[in-house]
């Protein structure tokens, strides 16, 4: 094994290429030994049985690309980023136009460019080619801090001043951000895909800022917050197709009962803590789905609810023909009659509840509820000990979190005019939760960011739809282990007295 | 002693886990304006007392009464938070319990959320800024910076209260307890781990509070040095019980009190 100090003149160390060649060999043998059983045989369905593919090619691609790699790390040890840099750079470039090629310049040269990748899946092309850009990153990184490697902590600390810059700028980030999301269904290359895509998104950072009131705010760990959004939108569905009433007077109806809801949860359960807590609410959101699944009478089970009407715009339907003596949202404004216009309409009014969340969010965070929010996350005992009334504090957090769901449960009923218990699985609850702790508890322009990542990158890059689950696992892992706080993690006091702005923790 | 009515009667506080006797019939009483000290060797219970007092533990026999100002309280039967909120009793613990992610002035801002609370008409005022709350929260900053001069972390106003010194920390959660404008303030060992310099510091703060705010100081401190500087009124406690009671004088001369101390040591030196 090679010596692995980390002095700056550690360049003027001669390379020993002799070990540097038998460790990438030795690795080599092991991904030989493990592939070889895994990878190089294949069973096929042939007529009358079972025949064998062998994949020998494969094997030796893999046994080359851990070779190198391996090469490319102990490069990187013994401060040698240039090769690394050089050529990991090339390959990063080719694989990604290759993978690209097909979205940019058409089939045709995507198949002329398919001898390029290593591998017939494309998937594990993927993950080779975000290997190779992160090879070169560190290389680069290396050759900015000469030779001086990046230590954990400097990674900490580095992350933090992200996040705090993100916080600092976040009042001119956080209008740019709004204005493209105001002028986004206005651009012209949007179609429905798009349209559909950011409502899809804004429906999720929605769902991301009100579980992070309970969450990143209250610290109260809910595994089960895809109930209250459920219980959202049957309230809505319900509502809306037994009385008829309008979108705009049963959300707030959907938001009542969905608060209800978190209060009922929250009696029982809020004296639990952690682990506990979220074992519970983890509990309590199969309960829901499945009492809708089987209370038939009431729900309709599996079969769900349809018919769901859609919101008018105040009133006004949008449709191609308006009954006798009405006018529709075309004719009114006198546009061209479109299908895309209810779209948008229903883009901005996610929108709109998306900024209510956020924009309650930080307000709530200056006042005293919220204040006694993060206080009772740091130390419930304390809390006590000054008066603050634990019970009621947590159980208004559930419920205002819980009404957030229920709003964007009922724009989810009435954007799909169709709902069933399939909908509201636990795995909703994991993304959501997903977004919360990658974006950085806390953070709201990080949950936008996460869910950037974990649902707007997926949606973009077909390929990796049918392996988001796999991607979704993985990035989880790589922030846990990098940084576990999540990504945009970094806390502005809700006042200042101003005196000396140093703060601590810095030198 | 002075005469006048106690502001803390405890009668025949018992407090026992499963087999053990961690208080067991201890009776006493505090004053208004003046620093009670409750010392005694390890394990003697004091900690106990004081998660008793102050909502924790439900004592197993026993009544504590507090005569404050507005009405007389039954603090045993009481809720944890309210004996805070509504009797106005304080407390600071043995290991710090700050809110160590958020700044020394949010630590005192949260310190007073029941009179923020009312101003924000619950939060449905204070969701639209009207001024009412804005007053109060000037208000509350206000009184926040009266103890940062008090406990001299002015500048660090707005530092985490995790990145404070040791000192420091003790001192901001005292101011903490402070700014929920108690009648009676119990600190549980508040010198431990202070260098000389510090703990002198904490002698005239304490005696600040005494005098300037009128208000009863349970104190538990190990400290001998400074609980015969400041404490008016001394009961000791050992193995649950208290074994003797009075001013600095009566208890150094208590032989009670010698055999507990010497006793230890014996053990101790053993
Ligand atoms: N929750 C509990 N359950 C069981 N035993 C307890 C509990 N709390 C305290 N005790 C026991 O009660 C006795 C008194 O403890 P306490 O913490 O009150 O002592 P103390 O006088 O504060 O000591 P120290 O000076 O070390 O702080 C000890 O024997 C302790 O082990
Ligand atoms: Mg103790």
């Amino acid at each position: 094994m090679a010596v692995t100090s980390v002095t700056p003149g550690a360049d003027l160390r001669s390379l020993d290429v002799a070990a540097m060649l038998k460790e990438a060999g030795a690795t080599a043998v092991v991904v030989f030994a493990l592939t070889i059983g895994l990878v190089a045989f294949k069973t096929l369905d042939v007529p009358g049985g079972i025949g064998i593919e062998t994949r020998f090619a494969d094997v030796a691609m893999c046994m080359a690309l851990a070779f190198f790699g391996r090469i490319a790390l102990v490069l990187l040890r013994e401060h040698r980023p240039y090769p690394v840099m050089a050529v990991a750079l090339t390959f990063a470039i080719i694989l990604t136009a290759s993978l690209l090629s097909g979205q940019i310049f058409g089939p045709a040269a995507e198949a002329q460019m398919k001898m390029f990748l290593p591998f017939k899946a494309v998937i594990v092309s993927w993950i080779i080619c975000v290997l190779a850009w992160s090879f070169a990153i560190r290389a680069a990184i290396l050759m900015r801090h000469q030779g001086v490697s990046v230590l954990r902590d400097e990674r900490e600390a580095m992350m933090d001043r992200v996040g705090a810059a993100v916080q600092r700028y976040s009042r001119f980030l956080g209008p740019a951000l709004l204005a493209f999301a105001i002028v986004f269904p206005l651009l012209p290359f949007v179609d429905r895909r798009f349209l559909d895509l950011g409502i899809l998104a804004l429906t999720y950072i929605m769902l991301g800022w009100g579980l992070n009131i309970v969450v990143g705010l209250a610290g109260l760990l809910d595994l089960g917050y895809v109930a209250f959004y459920a219980v959202g939108a049957y309230s809505y569905a319900l509502l809306a197709t037994h009385f008829e009433l309008s979108f705009w007077i049963c959300l707030p109806f959907a938001g009542i009962m969905a608060a209800f809801a978190g209060l009922l949860l929250g009696f029982p359960v809020l004296r639990l803590r952690g682990d506990y807590l979220a074992i519970v609410t983890l509990g309590f959101g199969e309960m829901v789905r499945i009492i809708l699944l089987n209370w038939y009478e009431f729900t309709n089970g599996p079969d769900g609810i349809g018919g769901i009407a859609r919101p008018s715009f105040f009133g006004i339907p949008f449709k191609r023909n308006a009954p006798e003596g009405t006018e529709t949202f075309h004719q009114m404004f006198g546009l061209e009659y479109s299908t895309l216009h209810k779209f948008v309409f229903l883009y901005f009014v996610i929108l709109t509840l998306g900024l209510i969340t956020n924009l309650f969010t930080i307000r709530i965070r200056k006042l005293p509820v919220g204040r006694a929010w993060e206080a009772l996350r740091e130390d419930e005992i304390a809390c006590r000990s000054l008066g603050i009334n634990p019970r009621n504090t947590k159980l208004t957090a559930f419920a205002i979190g819980a009404m957030f769901a229920g709003f964007a449960g009922s724009f989810f009923a009435t954007r799909q005019t169709f709902i069933s218990p399939e909908s509201f699985v636990f795995l909703e609850s994991a993304i959501i939760l997903g977004i919360v702790v990658l974006g950085g508890f806390g953070s709201q322009v990080g949950v936008v960011l996460a869910t950037g990542i974990l649902i707007v990158l997926p949606e973009l890059i077909r390929e990796l739809h049918q392996y988001r689950m796999l991607a979704f696992g993985a990035v989880m892992v790589l922030i846990m282990l990098w940084r576990p706080s999540g990504l945009l993690a970094h806390r502005e006091p809700t006042i200042k007295l101003g005196q000396g702005d140093k703060r601590g923790g810095e030198p | 002693m002075s005469a006048g009515p106690a502001l803390l009667t405890i009668d025949h506080l018992t407090m026992q886990f499963g087999g053990l006797v961690a208080v067991d019939d201890v009776s006493l009483a505090a004053k208004d304006s003046e620093i009670t000290a409750i010392i005694g060797p390890n394990g003697a219970g004091k900690t106990t007392m004081f998660n008793c007092l102050t909502g924790f533990y439900k004592p197993s026999v026993g009544r504590m009464l507090l005569d404050h100002p507005n009405r007389p309280f039954y603090l045993e039967r009481m809720e944890g938070f309210r004996i805070a909120s509504h009797a106005g009793v304080a407390r600071t613990f043995q290991n710090i319990r700050l809110f160590p992610k958020m700044s020394v002035l949010e630590n005192l801002i949260v310190a007073q959320h029941n009179k923020l609370m009312r101003a924000s008409g619950f939060t449905v005022y204070g969701l639209f800024g009207l001024r009412g709350y804005r007053s109060a929260e000037g208000e509350a900053v206000e009184l926040a910076k009266y103890w940062l001069d008090r406990i001299d972390l002015t500048a660090k106003a707005d530092w985490d209260a995790e990145s404070l010194p040791y000192g420091d920390q003790r001192r901001l959660e005292i101011a903490r307890a402070m700014c929920t404008e108690p009648v009676l303030l119990c600190l549980d060992e508040p010198a431990a781990g202070l260098n000389p310099r510090e703990s002198a510091g904490l002698n005239e703060l304490l005696l600040f509070i005494r005098d300037e705010h009128k208000i009863g100081v349970l104190l538990i401190e190990h400290d001998m040095k400074v609980v015969m500087a400041i404490a008016d009124h001394i009961v000791v406690l050992d193995y649950g019980r208290k074994i003797s009671d009075g001013t600095a004088d009566e208890v150094r001369r208590d032989p009670a009190v010698i055999r507990a101390y010497l006793g230890e040591e014996e053990e101790d030196s053993t």
